[in-house]
């Protein structure tokens, strides 16, 4: 007597699951590797055309428009102008950022009401932090350039970069702040202390290095915008470092970018060497935000 | 010894209460000063665009007088604003804009929704803690060098498939931008995935399905409006972005529908305005603040959408 098995069949099907799992973990690793590999080819791209560009006379010589200058045994050119004006303009904008955005962040966290407008402000911000960052760029024009009559300076150019950064340093402040737990601003309120009293000294102390690590991130991302300064005016050509705030200035992503556009394609090197500057100072800013927050973050 | 006074006068500290709350509120307001700075900005800009007045003069009692139309503007099929013969339509940077969105699109989506499945579903800690930072490296470097690795790399590249591929081209950049939004896909969809709660996963074990029908017929459908939101907000960013499709896709406004040749995208040409020397009052000038109004309407209705999605149709678990 033969019975008809009811689960033939099902191997073959099992099997061909089998493989279509295969097939399809295989996708998403082949896909999470294209990340990967753009992000090494960027690297390696950016590496091989500037290898032998990066001397100690690209650090400290201004740009020049012909390319014997950048050579070894040139006269001698580079990104100096470039690089002392970013670092400025990142010095005036984290004070700026730091005042407003731990300012704006305290008010949200520790007074702010429970109320319609509370939520307005904090919808707001997350609005803010998805306007491109030209847009920024038209506003410090109008507003910083024009209107208050600033003009393509150092300091329009800080004003509009805090402005760009000024949501996330917000965000990331509050975050900092809401982490300090409740049971130290209650425990400072039974000593007597006044709000003000308990901010500065309990929550402000505790909050401090994640509040730095978020504002030295923001920073970064600063410190590589383009197209902002771009709008503001920032010259392609700068000689000397910026020597006043209301002064011209230049930056080296706008400085990279003049490199870059230019026709002779001995500049690619150029504006590689460049990007290697840029990339090595952004490096320096996160691992110094990393180290903070390994070093004082108490969680 | 003299007693403590423990009844002093509280007036002061309270005034300094009183008054480090209005300068934290100042602080706090400073961000929706921006909001409204921003659109009357623009608003203003733009105005000055169609009407040859801004609104400062139209109140000071200068009549309207429209120069340009809105018919034109955005169905004209030419954009030449500052080289004779002038003309006004916007459409040729919003298609140009269009394309790089479209193909940037093609790129991300695709890979950055996958890397999320196999990063939440697939990809066990050790592997995971190694390659999500990495990826997020990719978010974190400036877009110049992202337009930068577009002519040096990528435009060689398709030189050597497509013989006929333009020094500037649409292709190179919409790659780019691509890869730019990936980390911003790829992370947002992962966060929504890890958010679906095991039980559904065991649920559908204990029917029999395969890890491959769990990945794709429960946690998929589950994380879809997470999912749908990080698309929204990837393509916004992608709308937005400046100086990689600058350097990649170039300074020639044109209506085409081939990727290899040369194009011009509204951010583009505001960089092409703002290296120049643009003297206030001039046509150049209020070009840009109608040019910046279109894409700031279009973000900010592509993040509020993205809001939307991710608030009416998440699902919650609790």
């Amino acid at each position: 007597m033969s019975t008809e098995n009811p689960f033939d069949g099902i191997a073959d099907d099992i099997a061909r699951k089998r493989r279509i799992g295969r097939v399809f973990v295989a996708i998403c690793f082949a896909s999470t590797l294209v990340g990967i590999v753009a992000l090494v080819a960027l690297i390696a791209d950016v590496l091989y055309e500037s290898w032998g560009w990066v001397t100690i006379e690209f650090l400290t010589y201004p740009p020049s428009r012909f390319i014997e200058s950048y050579q070894p045994g040139g006269r001698g050119a580079g990104i100096y102008p470039a690089l002392v004006g970013s670092i400025f303009l990142i010095i005036l904008t984290a004070i700026f950022t730091m005042f407003l955005g731990v300012g704006a962040a305290i008010y949200l966290e520790e007074y702010a009401p429970d109320n319609r407008l509370t939520a307005f402000i904090e919808a707001n911000i997350a609005n803010l932090a998805g306007v491109p960052s030209i847009v920024y760029g038209l506003l410090g024009l109008a507003i910083f350039v024009r209107a208050i009559g600033l003009g393509a300076s150092l300091i329009a150019g800080a004003l509009t970069l805090t402005l760009l950064i000024l949501p996330i340093v917000i965000v990331s402040s509050q975050e900092a702040l809401g982490a300090v737990p409740d049971t130290q601003r209650q425990a400072a309120y039974g000593m007597g202390a006044t709000q003000w009293e308990v901010i500065r000294d309990i929550v402000l102390p505790r909050a401090l290095p994640g509040i730095m690590t978020g504002t030295i991130l923001s920073l970064s991302r600063a410190i590589g915008e383009t197209a902002p300064i771009l709008m503001v005016g920032a010259a392609t050509s700068m000689f000397t470092a910026p020597y006043s705030l209301t002064g011209p200035f230049s930056a080296m992503p706008m400085q990279i970018f003049d490199w870059a556009r230019l026709p002779q394609a001995e500049f690619q090197h150029v504006a590689a060497a460049g990007i290697v500057v840029l990339l090595t100072v952004l490096l320096l800013m996160n691992a110094v935000a990393i180290y903070i927050r390994n070093r004082y973050d108490p969680r | 010894m003299a007693a403590i006074d423990l009844t002093g006068d509280n007036r002061r500290t309270d005034k300094v209460n009183v008054l480090v709350k209005w300068v934290f509120f100042g602080c706090a307001s400073v961000t929706v000063l921006t909001t409204l700075a921003i659109i009357g900005v623009l608003v203003n800009g733009a105005v000055s665009f169609f009407f040859e007045a801004s609104i400062v003069e139209r109140l000071a009692g200068q009549r309207w007088n429209q120069v340009i139309t809105f018919r034109e503007f955005f169905f004209g099929t030419e954009w030449s604003p500052v080289i004779q013969p002038r003309s006004f339509g916007v459409l040729p940077l919003m298609w140009g804009t269009m394309m790089i969105v479209v193909g940037s699109a093609v790129v991300a989506l695709p890979v950055g929704t996958a890397t999320a499945i196999y990063l939440s579903e697939y990809a066990d800690t050790r592997v995971r803690k190694i390659l999500k930072p990495t990826l997020e490296i990719l978010a974190g470097i400036p877009t110049i060098v992202y337009g930068f690795f577009a002519i040096s790399f990528i435009t060689p590249l398709l030189q050597q498939v497509f013989p006929q591929t333009g020094t500037f081209n649409a292709a190179a950049g919409a790659i780019v931008v691509g890869i730019m939004i990936i980390p911003m896909v790829s992370s947002l969809s992962e966060d929504a995935m890890s958010a679906v709660p095991d039980e559904l996963r065991n649920a559908a074990y204990g029917l029999g399905a395969t890890k491959y029908e769990v990945s794709t017929q429960v946690v998929l459908p589950a994380s879809v409006s997470g999912i749908t939101a990080s698309y929204i907000l990837a393509i916004s960013r992608a709308i937005g972005e400046t100086m990689a499709v600058t350097l990649a896709a170039g300074m020639q406004p044109t209506i085409t529908g081939n990727p290899l040749v040369e194009i011009q995208t509204m951010t583009a040409y505001m960089v092409q305005i703002g290296t120049g020397d643009v003297s206030v009052g001039s046509i150049g000038y209020q070009s840009l603040f109608a040019v910046g109004l279109t894409l700031f309407v279009m973000t900010l209705a592509m993040n509020l959408l993205s809001q939307v999605v991710k608030e009416r149709y998440e699902e919650e678990y609790r």
